[in-house]
């Protein structure tokens, strides 16, 4: 297992989620599998309810799969751990903390304390370009940069992966190509392994390296679409024709689906 | 046309509109002490205020805010200490919950002066039995309020806490106690409202002094006058007590996004 493992950061090994709702049982998920690998970028598409949610919190450990597990680095997932980070549609900032202290939290959460905190914190917000609203309370920002901060605190819980639930979906159109392209670059730098839910295929293919197309009811991998644009990519990377036909190919699976899902 | 109205309010500041208002009412007082059929009911602001005078000669005025304030004050903060608890419990075992509530919403429409005199036969006269009242009825509108609270803490948040490394006890000291403040907040102040609007109950319990207990036995001797005065105590005493608390709120929960109730 140790060697099969090494390049593996994430493996989904049939994971089937069955929710007890009042009309009976609701089948979320039904049999996933699939490995991510170290270093990875993996954008999820699929039409809403298939289980893209639902995946990820079992990922993130903030739920329990009804059978299959999944693994982190070779071990498997008993809830939450902090090598594995969330960022959350709905930015999730405590509004009682100033930007700054909430990157502190999970500075934190880290072990390190007063001064150095401060300090440290101050280094993640400059990555998100917020360093000026340190002192500035959730309530005085804008969407975009509730989101960047968001960004930033789970960054600075150092995670391996960061696992994240439509970042973007709330954003105008302006402030969502923004933000792809400073997460693009981040990306580039970094190499840090993501795990993307959106419902944008424009977005999936821009940031991904394999796109993950889900079928709904009950939610299964429909297909894995490798993204074979080199790097680095920016907002011009859409107007290529392999992109185009990557995006015809993609939105295609989706809206099949997404016909499924209406009849 | 609308808009013309609203530019000329808004350019009048606040203190102005209070200070009006107040003239209004003074004026209004006025005008019911001078009609015949209100004037035994309301006498003018110069006999009311000559019976200050007269309650502090009977030595009454000062013990009776200070027995009020006891046992509004002591009743209050025995149903804030009891209602936090209780709220939390409800809040994290349903059972709890489900057991407790209907009784909390049972009682809260039953007015207290109905249940006072089985408080009495049961505790007694004196403090005790005003002490119980005031600390029934302060419970139960504290207790729903923060319930609200620390059910309505946003799930999201939680999970933020718990996937940053957070445990238990970082989630309860520091996500589910400030999302919660606001709500004992407004808990606290309808808290107050209710210990000032229940005193009279409360003092109908053989008080020998008190705001409640003066009015009665005013009353029985037809003397508007320091009753009016005392009614106005009890006025004075709530506002000031709602303004301090509500800036307490400003200072402390000024995060928020919006502020309801
Ligand atoms: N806690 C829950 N209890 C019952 N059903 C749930 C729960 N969470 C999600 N579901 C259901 O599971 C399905 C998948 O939900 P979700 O993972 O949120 O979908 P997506 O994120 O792809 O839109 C939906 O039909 C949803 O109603
Ligand atoms: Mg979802």
């Amino acid at each position: 297992m140790a060697g099969e493992a090494r390049d593996i950061k994430l493996r989904i090994d049939n994971v089937k989620k069955v929710f007890d709702g009042r009309g009976g049982e609701m089948v979320a998920l039904n049999g996933v599998s699939m490995d991510i690998l170290d270093n990875e970028f993996i954008c999820v598409v699929g039409p809403s309810g298939c289980g893209k949610s639902t995946l990820l919190n079992i990922i993130a450990g903030l739920s329990e799969p009804t059978s299959g597990a999944v693994y982190c680095n070779g071990k498997e997932v008993q809830g939450t751990g902090t090598e594995r980070g969330v960022v959350f549609q709905q930015y999730a900032l405590f509004p009682w903390l100033t930007v700054r202290k909430n990157v502190m939290f999970a500075l934190e959460m880290r072990g390190v304390k007063g001064k150095e905190a401060q300090e440290e914190a101050m280094t993640y917000l400059k990555m998100v370009d917020l360093e000026k609203f340190a002192d500035h309370y959730p309530k005085e920002l804008s969407g975009g940069m509730k989101q960047r901060v968001a960004i930033a605190r789970a960054y600075a819980a150092k995670p391996e992966v960061l696992l994240m639930d439509e970042p973007f979906g709330a954003l105008d159109a302006q402030t969502r190509t923004q933000l792809q392209t400073e997460l693009i670059a981040t990306w580039e730098k970094e190499k840090k392994t993501c795990f993307f839910i959106t419902h944008d295929v424009d977005e999936a293919i821009l940031l991904a390296q394999r796109v993950v197309i889900m079928s709904a009811r009950p939610g299964r991998i429909k297909e894995i679409v490798p993204i074979d644009i080199p790097h680095p990519r920016n907002q011009e990377t859409k107007m290529t024709p392999r992109f185009m036909e990557l995006k015809n190919h993609i939105w295609g699976q989706v809206y099949q689906e997404y016909l499924e899902v209406r009849k | 046309m609308k808009k013309k109205q609203s530019s000329l309010v808004d350019r009048v500041p606040n203190w102005m509109w209070l200070l009006l208002s107040f003239l209004a009412a003074m004026l209004l007082w006025y005008i019911l002490s001078i009609i015949p059929k209100t004037s035994r009911a309301f006498p003018n602001q110069f006999v009311v205020l000559s019976s200050i005078a007269t309650m502090i000669q009977r030595g009454v005025l000062h013990t009776d805010i200070g027995s009020s304030l006891i046992s509004a004050g002591a009743g209050y903060a025995f149903g804030f200490i009891i209602a936090l608890p209780v709220a939390i419990l409800m809040a994290w075992y349903r059972p709890v919950k489900y057991i407790i509530e209907p009784w909390i919403q049972f009682i809260r429409n039953i007015p207290p002066l109905a249940y006072v005199p089985l408080i009495v036969i049961a505790a007694g006269v004196g403090r005790r039995p005003q002490i119980i009242v005031i600390t029934i009825a302060t419970f139960l509108i504290m207790c729903v309020t923060i319930y609200q609270g620390v059910v309505n803490v946003d799930e999201t948040l939680i999970k933020a806490a718990r996937v940053l490394g957070a445990n238990d006890k970082d989630i309860f000291a520091r996500v589910i106690a400030p999302a919660t403040l606001p709500f004992i907040l407004t808990a606290v102040r309808l808290g107050a409202s209710v210990a000032l609007t229940t005193l009279i109950a409360a003092e109908s319990t053989g008080a020998s002094a008190g705001l409640g207990m003066r009015i009665r036995s005013l009353n029985s001797n037809f003397e508007t006058a320091p009753m009016l005065l005392y009614i106005i105590i009890i006025g004075i005493i709530g506002i000031t007590v709602e303004k301090i608390i509500k800036t307490l709120e400003r200072r402390l929960t000024g995060w928020q996004e919006k502020r309801e109730i």
